[in-house]
């Protein structure tokens, strides 16, 4: 990545109460690869219970795991990409503690020789400004299965009838991501997460999908008086949303200034927010934490991560999103705010330069991507790849603008029917018989005709009434159903009405 | 035809001439459990239906069909998972337990045609140097009723000891597999750390877990060995042999340089052990074997080093028994706290639960790098004293034990005195070191090993040296059991 130089954090929305928010962040990205982190399970998502399990994942006594090659490879690519030091030795760790969540009574994770450290990620404010976000480090964990309970009133373990776990997540790849506390208020948090959202997707190793957990992200968070001694922080857990991590610290926030403000002190816990009541409540305190006594792992060898495998991956990284909006700035003339859009979701960037390049008119290409092709995903709810209308089709339907078959107008009409499935722009106003109409000889005939019904109306004009001019096109374009090219008609009607 | 002076090989050559089928040779070993164990107690378990109909199976094939071992009957530690089969460590937190796959030193050996018999004793979680930490009974030592086997894999040894199976299976973490080979006469091989694939092997300590075999002689220990060994991809810590096992045939020990470790001939060892360890010496010396002193200044430490190591790793090994998926859960508990203390409160035994709580201390935080830290640099020193040792000798040579088998509960209360009994054999674990016992004499009518240690992947070596001392010691007695009691 390119090196930016770090500006000051601005205190975004200003400090609450005089207090300067100190705020990091804790991601955990599922690794999208085909089997689980150690075992050859499948990681899909959302098929029945305790399906997608073996002797290992289930923490069968006499078990052993083995590394995931492809999940180091993501994990290495996503150390790089955030500027870490990768490289030498790199160990596994056993992180010991009992639920039923976790069938070996420990994840194995790593401890004190993660992947990557040292790294950052630079965040484009709102404002415009770059913040450099510091990244601690980059770590390779074993997820949990999932507990389901049933009775009770909280839909918690305590008060439950009965809990059923479910071990298809259990053990699939995990990618730890750990910040400085560089950041100073909840929407720096947020532009945070999007632009790392957006460079995970860029690089291929997981779904993000925070709905489905693919995305999780914990937040601690602490108040100081600006520049000051940090104070004691707080972790917000488990938030499902970037909006609710940003409303879920805004909260979080409010009640350790009036915490501080009534003159007590804010104590170590685990808080959670409440979306549907935007309340946040204390879970417990961290001083009873569990002691989670790490050792090395004895199961598995440690991992050499020589100069030329790092090298290797490194030269397989893709283009990042800050890198790709300069280009297509530069590359197509695009607008900051185009080349932005753009290059926040790699999938419809490519979507552009494909569509630009069948085009050759990038203005119109970005126009179009970003606008109605954009706003139709929005509203259907889909991805780039799972879209009705290909960037070829796209393109077809952008050519026959170009060659004065449909206006932009009719343009819009095609693109609603394109979506709908199936059928290519062509075939829908060869079907529709929308073509435009630039003939000239067709055309001429019909303003001969119009001119010659309205005899008054053209004297009108003649006089220099030119508010009359308006009252022609529109009985032109009645009389082809709107299919008439408004350039031509305009220049004909000018030469008739002169007569 | 008396089963009680056949070995594997002899097994396999009888099976190959047909002199014997498999369902008689199967049904002699039956014979034999029937009439010993009741006084033995190796066995958990005799899988006595499917072991024939396993046999009537291999008698069915026609000989050309047939793969090297099959129908030589084994029986295995009950620590190794077989689909099938119970598997409970000799613990009641696994009682019931049904593993749904086959370690992988038991699918080689299926591979190879064998036949498995059943599942023998063990100290629970193969924690214990006796046998008496077993949740089900306790094993006794062949040569003398009121006597320990040793253990961990006291069932192992005195199954082979009692002429049970020809040859069986146990596991080594701290000596396991020498220390009851000794006390029982017989045969005990533990390989270099990952010679032998995990999978499969109910962990104890990872980091020091060994499988390998008990047999009556040297010659089956090599073929035993040459059956399970090879890389697993489902080990990551597994290695294989660099080469496959040829059985020995050396008749001297001209050229080798032995080391005999001045640090394990003091007070601890038994005068008997003493006296028969000087016959194996001089023995090796009459082969042509030099011998010299060679000290080991570290290992001293590493009974200490050992039982932080072992346990530290035995707690986070063993938090697995939960009671949430499989083996024992206490019938009531109002919450998940208590169905846990519950679980394992009921489910473990009283060394298991000692070993738990010292691992679980060793590695709290505030306390790890004075224990756990401390010890694992300890287990540096040791390995580099052995390194030091073999750059001056071949092979290292000691007594197994310290002692002869001791009394049926005369250690039971002072876990120290029973923690001493792997004096000797706990550094070549620390080290990864493979290590192989064999009988050598008697002491007061009690069987006397000696231990004799090589460099990393020495198997071969070893195998050749201790061939050629059992040939020179030639060891005639076997226990009396049964057929001379009333």
């Amino acid at each position: 990545m390119s090196e930016a130089p770090t500006t000051p954090p601005p205190a975004a929305g200003g400090s609450p109460g005089g207090w300067e928010p100190v705020i990091g962040l804790e991601i955990h990205v599922q690794l999208s690869t085909r089997t689980k982190m150690f075992c050859g399970c499948a990681t899909s998502f959302g098929e029945d219970p305790n399906t997608q399990v073996c002797p290992v994942c289930l923490g069968h006594p006499g078990t052993l795991p083995v590394v995931n090659e492809r999940a180091v490879e993501y994990a290495t690519r996503i150390a790089l990409a955030l500027d870490c030091t990768v490289g030498g030795r790199t160990i596994f760790h056993r992180k010991n503690y009992f639920y039923p969540d976790l069938p070996k009574g420990y994840q194995i994770s790593q401890f004190d020789l993660p992947l990557g450290v040292g790294g950052h990620l630079d965040v484009e404010l709102d404002n415009g400004d770059l913040l450099r976000v510091g990244i601690t480090r980059v770590h390779m964990e074993e997820d949990a299965g999932k507990l389901v309970h049933s009775g009770g009133v909280t839909g918690r373990i305590h008060g439950a009838d009965y809990s059923l776990v479910d071990f298809n997540r259990g053990g699939t790849p995990l990618v730890e991501i750990v910040s400085e506390p560089d950041i100073r208020s909840p929407e720096q948090a947020r532009s945070f997460l999007t632009q790392l959202k957006s460079l995970l997707e860029h690089l291929d190793v997981s779904d993000v999908n925070m709905e489905e957990g693919s995305l999780r992200c914990d937040a601690n968070v602490s108040l100081r008086p600006p520049g000051g001694e940090f104070g004691t922080k707080t972790e917000l857990k488990n938030v499902n949303s970037f909006r609710f991590v940003q409303r879920g610290l805004e909260a979080e926030i409010d009640r350790q200034v009036r915490v501080l403000e009534s003159g007590d002190r804010v104590t170590q816990a685990t808080v959670h927010f409440d979306p549907t009541t935007g309340g946040i409540s204390v879970l417990r305190s961290k001083e009873e934490a569990h002691d989670y006594r790490y050792f090395p792992e004895p199961d598995l060898t440690p991992i050499e991560l020589d100069a030329e495998y790092v090298e290797r991956v490194r030269a397989g990284l893709p283009e990042f999103p800050a890198a790709r909006k300069e280009r297509l700035m530069h590359a197509y003339a695009l607008t900051p705010y185009d080349a932005g859009v753009l290059s926040a979701n790699r999938l419809l960037g490519d979507y552009f330069e494909r569509v630009a390049a069948i085009v050759g008119d990038a203005k119109v290409s970005a126009h179009w991507v970003t606008g109605d092709f954009a706003a139709y995903l929005n509203s259907a709810g889909l991805e780039v790849e799972e879209s009705a209308v290909g960037p070829e089709a796209l393109a077809e339907l952008l050519g026959l603008v170009a060659g004065g078959t449909l206006s932009g107008k009719m343009a819009k009409e095609v693109f609603a029917e394109m979506i709908e499935g199936g059928r290519t722009a062509g075939l829908i106003v060869e079907e529709r018989g929308l073509g435009q109409i630039s003939d000239t000889a067709t055309l001429e005939a019909v303003v001969a005709a119009v001119v010659a019904a309205n005899p008054s109306q053209a004297e009108e004009f003649r006089q220099g009434r030119d508010k009359v001019f308006g009252f022609f096109v529109g009985q032109v374009m009645k009389e082809t159903k709107g299919q008439a090219n408004p350039q031509l008609v305009n220049e004909l009607l000018r030469t008739y009405l002169a007569r | 035809m008396d089963v009680r002076n056949l070995s594997a090989v002899e097994c396999r050559a009888l099976l190959a001439s047909r002199e014997v089928s498999a369902q008689e040779l199967v049904r002699l070993y039956i014979d034999r459990i029937e009439a010993v164990d009741g006084d033995v107690r190796a066995f958990l378990a005799v899988d006595a239906e499917g072991a024939l109909r396993r046999a009537a199976a291999v008698d069915a094939t026609d000989p050309a069909d047939r793969r090297p071992w099959e129908g030589v009957p084994i029986a295995l530690k009950d620590v190794l998972c077989v689909e099938g089969w119970e598997t409970t460590c000799g613990s009641r937190i696994l009682a019931g337990y049904r593993p749904p796959y086959d370690a992988t030193a038991v699918a080689k050996l299926r591979e190879a045609g064998v036949i498995l018999l059943g599942r023998l004793n063990m100290d629970e979680f193969a924690m214990g140097s006796s046998t008496e930490n077993s949740g089900y009974h306790a094993t006794r030592n062949p040569w003398d009723l009121d006597r320990v086997p040793g253990g961990s894999s006291g069932g192992s040894a005195a199954c082979v000891a009692a002429a049970e199976a020809p040859w069986t299976l146990g596991t080594d973490t701290g000596g396991s597999i020498r220390q009851p080979a000794s006390l029982c006469g017989v045969v005990g091989f533990k390989p270099t750390y990952g010679a032998v694939s995990r999978y499969g092997l109910v962990a104890f300590a990872s980091s020091l877990d060994q499988i390998g075999p008990l047999t009556g002689c040297v010659t089956d220990a090599a073929a035993l060995l040459e059956i399970i060994a090879g890389h697993d991809p489902r080990d990551s810590t597994s290695t294989g042999l660099p080469e496959p096992i040829r059985l020995p045939t050396a008749t001297d020990l001209v050229g080798k340089r032995f080391g005999v470790v001045t640090e394990y001939m003091g007070d601890a060892c038994e005068p008997g052990v003493r006296q028969v360890f000087d016959q194996a010496v001089a023995a090796v010396t009459a082969l042509g074997g030099r011998c010299e002193e060679v000290s080991l200044p570290s290992v001293e430490k590493g009974i200490a080093a050992y039982y932080i190591i072992a346990p530290a790793e035995a707690s986070s090994n063993l938090a697995r028994f939960d009671g949430v998926r499989y083996g024992h859960r206490t019938v009531h508990s109002d919450n998940l706290l208590e169905m846990y203390t519950r679980t394992r409160s009921e489910g473990f035994g009283a060394e298991v639960k000692r070993r738990i709580m010292i691992g679980t201390y060793v590695l709290s935080s505030g306390y790890y790098e004075a224990y756990y830290g401390q010890a694992q640099k300890t287990r540096t020193l040791i390995v580099r004293d052995f390194e030091r040792a073999f750059a001056r000798v071949d092979y290292l040579i000691s007594p197994t034990s310290p002692t002869v088998a001791f009394k049926v509960g005369e250690r039971t209360d002072d876990p120290l005195a029973m923690y001493l009994s792997d004096l000797c054999t706990i550094p070549v674990n620390l080290a990864g070191l493979p290590g192989i016992s064999l009988p050598a004499g008697f002491s007061e009518g009690l069987p006397v090993g000696v231990q004799i240690v090589g460099p990393h992947f020495s198997e071969q070596g070893l195998i050749d040296v201790a061939y050629a001392l059992e040939q020179r010691l030639d060891i005639k007695a076997r226990p009396v059991l049964g057929e001379v009691r009333p």
